[in-house]
């Protein structure tokens, strides 16, 4: 077994596979907790659409410039595509006239159609295609694995470096515009930044299966959390975990990297809702008391005794039959 | 400190605001009065950039509108929305975000120290750590209020903040808003009554079909010159106040 993973662990395009997989496995969930809070939680969804017609748009630009291979321009393309795909999904989403459901319809719909049309034009086959649709962690290059590192760092400095601001724009925008805060330009951030992400993690799970990491680790961690800054690092804790050991998986058996990440996260998922209320349970400092805290309002005439003073007495020492 | 001149706002096809004209100088506590509908949300949210002015103009605190205001002086408290975001998130969080504003994107050092002041302001120092859908409507409002404080404003501009509260968040309420503006907090503030803010009240603004129809004494002592609601409201607006008016012990929030 030691031997295995020392020799899972020398293997250089392993290596590269497992950088990449933590890479991703961190800043997904990081960006999917933004994208969680201001209920966008399909806009990775509708991202990797619309990076799909960049592949493709990517690939034709190569074949018509006659670079080999055809796809180097590939992951450009869906860079560019990603970052101008949701920065117009932010735009139509602030300006109010398109409900944010709406647009991303339109995005997943023209960005599937413009992908497979595209690659047709471009002399590919649909099959070219099912590498970025579904990840080809295994065919991670050198260069390819730069390009990653350096966009995870750009992720990882906006989505950390200005956490308090972005929370407070994705928590309330109307307070963060009344704040005087940059509401336009940190809404835009968060954009981009889902959009790198995308592409970052096309090459490990696939466009299809990219929001998956953002949004799943994300709902794992608000099972157990009771605090935004605890669910975002629980959220890259399990989609570190659950990337680097789904592809360890991999090396041993053939599976499809991006499936078996996407299967164990979702498992993670069922074992924690099934397991997280009877330990939220037992470790509740406090009684349990199922309703909010609200203080009765209803002020219950006292029976003989009415006296001024009556209902505040008894709405002091009386709410609680059970802790009594 | 806000200087609202002939403001106009227009949502969709309709005119919601047309030509307001409203001026608070430093130290009055302003209520904003209306009926439901009458534009006193829309007045306050355009007044701090929420909306977009179709015409006239609006300076807080000297500057007009924009980058340019000094926006650490003023605490902003919108009408509450009960929808939750989507992550949980503690009061002690929600509050931190109000040390934020046009000059600091970051949070600045003893943060957590200013954040938990401005919760024992509000009564809710001991509910730091508990996320926001824990606590009752009440007190989601005062932590929205301490999320105004905190960053210790000159002006302080609240919509409804006792609309849909329970008692004794609104007693603590009014209890924060009295020490307050003893220490010389201006205040414009969205009322449907007077309520218990009633004594703390300096001028009145009735809004009515998005124009200003009454800006002088409160209703109570000026019976009969203004809408029709809220002159019905007035009798009840005096007994509260009257009946309310010297309490003397400090009432003990949460």
């Amino acid at each position: 077994m030691i031997d295995e993973l020392v020799y899972m662990l020398t293997d250089p395009l392993m290596q590269r596979a497992l950088i990449a997989a933590l890479l991703v496995g961190l800043t997904a969930p990081i960006v999917g907790t933004y994208l969680v809070q201001r209920r966008l939680s399909l806009l990775g969804d509708g991202i990797g659409h619309v990076a799909l017609t960049g592949v493709a748009l990517g690939w034709l630009v190569g074949a018509a410039m006659g670079l080999v291979p055809q796809d180097v321009l590939a992951i450009p393309g869906a860079v560019i595509a990603a970052v101008v795909g949701s920065v117009a999904i932010e735009i139509v989403r602030s300006r109010g006239r398109t409900s944010g459901d709406v647009a991303l319809a339109l995005l997943f719909y023209g960005g599937i159609a413009g992908g497979v049309l595209l690659i047709g034009i471009a002399g590919g086959t649909q099959s070219n295609l099912m590498a970025y649709l579904f990840g080809s962690i295994s065919t991670v290059t050198g260069a390819d694995l730069v390009l990653t590192v350096i966009l995870g760092v750009v992720i990882l400095a906006v989505g950390l470096g200005l956490r308090a601001a972005l929370f407070t724009v994705s928590q309330d925008e109307e307070f963060a515009i009344a704040s005087g805060l940059p509401v336009r330009f940190l809404n835009i951030a968060v954009a981009v930044v889902a959009a790198l992400t995308v592409t970052v993690a096309m090459r490990v799970v696939g466009l299809l299966l990219v929001s998956a990491l953002m949004i799943v680790p994300v709902a794992v961690a608000q099972l157990v959390t009771r605090s935004f800054s605890r669910t975002m690092l629980l959220a890259a804790i399990v989609g570190v975990t659950v990337c680097v050991t789904g592809l360890s998986i991999t090396y041993w058996h053939n599976w499809s990297p991006g499936a078996t990440i996407v299967v164990l996260a979702i498992v993670v998922y069922a074992v924690v809702a099934t397991v997280a209320p009877a330990i939220a349970r037992g470790r509740r400092r406090h009684h349990h008391d199922p309703h909010p805290d609200i203080p009765d309002d209803v002020r219950v005439r006292p029976e003989s005794t009415s006296v001024q003073g009556a209902p505040a007495a008894e709405r002091k020492g009386g709410d609680d039959p059970c802790s009594a | 400190m806000i200087s609202a001149r002939g403001v106009c706002v227009r949502l969709g096809a309709s005119d919601i605001l047309h030509g307001v004209d409203l001026t608070v100088t430093d130290g009055e506590v302003v209520a904003l009065l209306g009926a439901n509908g009458s534009g006193k949300s829309t007045l306050v949210r355009s007044l701090v950039g929420v909306l977009p002015l179709a015409a006239g103009s609006v300076e807080l605190l000297g500057s007009p509108l924009g980058p340019s205001v000094d926006w650490e002086r003023v605490g902003y408290v919108p009408q509450r929305v009960s929808a939750q975001s989507g992550v949980p998130s503690t009061a002690r969080e929600v509050v931190s975000s109000g040390l934020l504003h046009g000059r600091r994107l970051r949070l600045p050092r003893g943060w957590r120290t200013r954040t938990d002041e401005a919760l024992e302001l509000v009564g809710l120092r001991d509910r730091a750590q508990d996320s926001t859908s824990e606590l009752s409507g009440g007190q989601q409002q005062r932590v929205l209020i301490a999320r105004a404080l905190v960053r210790r404003p000159d002006v302080m501009i609240l919509d409804e903040p006792v609309a849909g509260v329970d008692q004794p968040s609104q007693e603590a309420f009014a209890a924060t808003m009295r020490r307050l503006v003893s220490q010389g907090l201006t205040v414009l503030v969205v009322l449907h009554e007077l309520g218990e803010l009633a004594p703390l009240v300096t001028r009145a603004v009735v809004l009515r079909h998005g124009q200003v129809v009454h800006d002088g004494a409160p209703p109570a002592a000026s019976p009969g010159t203004t809408t029709r609601r809220t002159s019905t409201s007035t009798p009840t607006t005096t007994t509260r106040a009257t009946t309310r008016a010297p309490p003397s012990t400090s009432p003990t929030p949460g």
